[in-house]
């Protein structure tokens, strides 16, 4: 980028500048003796041209144009200046029909993108009736235990006419998805969404294990399979780091583990029979916004790069779409504060404001109150204008990728890309993503990030506003959601009076057959579709694949100390 | 009285997989010197008691983060009653609203740390009532 000569002037003027600012001594008084990153990368007192070329970052090469390989400045040509992303508000909670106008309402007030959550008993495959299912039934999200439930979450929603995200792995939600969308009058292939649908993620993230991991991920590749004949414009898989960050492993460690996990899954849909051209266009990924700003816009450009060289160089992608990470981003649920919550509105600000200069397709960008609870519906009303500002008023939106070209973002976006590069290259060495899970390798690496993380926070090394530092014990005084206790017990009569309304013996035959195909090792989406279609529930559904695969072993399996 | 001889179950009931907290304290009461044992994840009250008394420990921490606390603790505390080891201090760890923490302490758990805590406080607090426990058997 810039000749010999230029750069020796550079060199030497800064070793001069460098001994202009130190006393007598020969130090520079800072505040801190070393600063890094959040994620303990060390960070300079100055970055200049020196920093790109010493590291030989190739303009074309390792940066480029927007939307062209390797992708680091962005997936699309006119990034925001053609479109804005998508304002996709994750919602989800109590009754399908209190959740169904919830959604109305986000529709209504400009977050057009549909985020569906489910509830625990409903990710985990047991449904509202099981006695582990107390105290959960609609409290993180909304809990869907047959077709009927389905049909009133997206009551009078045109599902041919919206895009919908749906936050769940394995077949049954799907199926579901699509045969309240064909009651409507809707074809698989005019669906437009996203199933999260990574077992992955779900398991080192969230702790989500029903079956055995190797059955997890046959379960997901189905759904995949199936979409990839069925649902052209539907993403199949969107593979995600967001829950182990939360869990507090750092930036460079999200792209790392979350790009395993990709590999993991591309390489099984390869083995299933898929071209990587097939199906590369239709996987999505989802990431973290975290605190430390620029951090974040280095993560998201240098997981582009990296994603970008894999699928080329290693799968042999010859779609350049193939090789494009397109992306959903949720701010950091876990950097909200429960002390002064009003201030987390300023947190989220900032942290999808990192989203957005990190070239995001889709933005959740979380409510105040939710360190403490679900949040209000005024709440999220802040949450998704704090998006419009970004969009409308801050300015960012005017040229494509402004971040690129600084010193500091660019060094940074290789020091990120170094460091998960060697996460990603022992993980391979230990077996790929699922056998660094078995071995509870991952599991350990985020743990001790995370002590790390509480100790310096506890030693006042990291300080958090309200929590360890400019502390105010004041109340704070908003008012939360609560969820009706009542409603468990009608969540779980429902079921018993679907149980009596429905032909018993078409859902004996629909389960059988389903467990006929379980036992063969067929792709499990037809016969899933069936059984909900006969209104089986979703706990006789995964009882037949729980026969089959067995249920995931909790006791054996305890990782992460 | 030496640390190595306190004994903490660190829990978690129910669904709820965020097992964030509960890992990061089970390693700082270790790091103090205590012995933790951890029930890993998706147990019901019921097992939780089982375990705190097979492993005859002095105090019990459940970690919530799902907001389940005020179904599934009431369960809980009942189920020590049921069988006579109400003795055994309870406390909570996780997203706990305020209003909910004199909810919590009303049903007899000792206290609660809500999201935002200090670690080193939870160690401290440990170690003052299993102090104080066992000074009270003693004297009795």
């Amino acid at each position: 980028m810039y000749d010999g000569d230029i750069l020796d002037e550079i060199r030497k003027r800064k070793e001069e500048w460098e001994r202009e600012i130190q006393d007598e001594q020969g130090s520079v008084k800072e505040r801190k003796e070393a600063f890094t990153t959040l994620g303990e990368i060390p960070v300079k007192r100055v970055y200049t041209p020196l920093d790109v070329v010493d590291r030989d970052i190739d303009y074309l090469r390792d940066i480029s144009f927007p939307g062209e390989y390797p992708f680091t400045r962005g997936i699309h040509p006119t990034m925001y200046r053609g479109s804005l992303w998508t304002i996709r508000q994750f919602m989800g909670f109590g009754d399908p029909r209190k959740s169904n106008e919830r959604l109305k309402y986000l529709m209504n007030s400009g977050a057009p993108g549909l985020n569906v959550a489910f509830d625990l008993p409903t990710i985990n495959g047991v449904g509202s009736d099981h006695p582990l299912a107390r105290g959960e039934i609609g409290r993180n999200g909304v809990p869907v235990n047959s077709l009927e439930d389905m049909e009133q979450l997206f009551d009078g929603i045109p599902l041919g006419k919206v895009s919908t995200s749906l936050v769940i792995a394995y077949p049954p939600i799907p199926c579901m998805y699509i045969a309240v969308a064909e009651k409507q009058g809707f074809r698989p292939d005019q669906l437009r969404g996203t199933f999260q649908n990574d077992s992955i993620c779900r398991d080192v993230g969230a702790n989500v294990r029903v079956v055995p991991r190797r059955a997890e991920l046959k379960l997901c590749v189905d759904v995949v399979e199936y979409a990839t004949k069925h649902m052209p414009l539907w993403y199949p898989i969107s593979i995600v780091g967001y829950q182990i960050r939360e869990k507090g492993c750092t930036a460079a460690q999200e792209v790392a583990f979350n790009l395993s996990d990709g590999i993991e899954f591309v390489r099984a849909f390869i083995e299933r029979g898929m071209d990587v051209d097939s199906f590369g266009p239709r996987l999505s990924f989802m990431w973290n916004a975290h605190n430390d700003f620029f951090e974040e816009i280095a993560k998201y450009r240098a997981a582009r790069r990296i994603w970008a060289r894999i699928m080329k160089e290693k799968f042999k992608a010859r779609n350049p779409r193939s090789m494009q990470i397109r992306f959903h981003t949720q701010t950091s649920g876990v950097s909200l504060t429960a002390q002064q919550p009003l201030n987390n509105v300023a947190r989220v600000a900032i942290q999808g404001l990192a989203a957005v200069l990190g070239g995001t397709q889709s933005l959740h960008t979380n409510s105040m109150d939710e360190a403490m609870a679900l949040p209000t519906e005024d709440s999220v009303k802040i949450a998704v204008c704090t998006q419009q500002i970004l969009a409308h008023e801050s300015g960012v939106t005017n040229t494509v990728d402004p971040i690129a070209g600084s010193y500091y973002v660019e060094s940074l976006t290789k020091d990120l890309e170094d460091e998960a590069m060697t996460y990603i290259e022992k993980i391979e060495e230990i077996g790929g993503a699922v056998e660094a899970l078995e071995t509870g390798y991952v599991q350990r690496e985020v743990t001790k990030a995370a002590y790390a993380y509480q100790d310096k926070v506890e030693k006042k090394q990291e300080i958090i506003v309200g929590v360890n530092d400019y502390v105010d014990d004041r109340e704070p005084n908003i008012n939360l959601l609560e969820i009706d206790e009542a409603f468990e017990r009608y969540m779980c009569e429902k079921i018993e009076k679907l149980k009596a309304g429905r032909d018993p013996s078409a859902v004996e035959r629909s389960l059988d057959k389903l467990r006929e195909a379980a036992f063969r090792d067929e792709n499990l989406m037809e016969s899933t579709m069936e059984a909900v279609k006969s209104y089986a529930t979703l706990r006789e559904v995964w009882d037949v694949y729980r026969e089959r695969y067995g249920s995931f072993n909790e006791k054996a399996h305890i990782t992460g100390l | 009285m030496r640390d190595e001889n306190i004994r903490i179950l660190v829990a978690k009931i129910g669904l709820d997989g965020h097992d964030r907290g509960g890992l990061i304290i089970a390693q700082a009461l270790k790091n103090a010197g205590m012995e933790v044992i951890y029930t890993g994840l998706k147990n019901t009250s019921e097992n939780v008691v089982e375990m705190a008394i097979q492993e005859d420990v002095d105090i019990i921490g459940i970690s919530i983060l799902s907001g389940a606390h005020l179904v599934l603790m009431p369960i809980l505390m009942d189920e020590l009653k049921k069988n006579n080891a109400d003795d055994i201090p309870v406390i909570v760890g996780g997203v706990i609203p305020p209003g909910d923490i004199p909810k919590l302490k009303a049903m007899n758990v000792r206290e609660v740390f809500p999201a935002g805590s200090q670690v080193v406080e939870a160690v401290a607090f440990i170690r003052r009532l299993v102090q104080e426990r066992r000074k009270s058997t003693r004297a009795s």
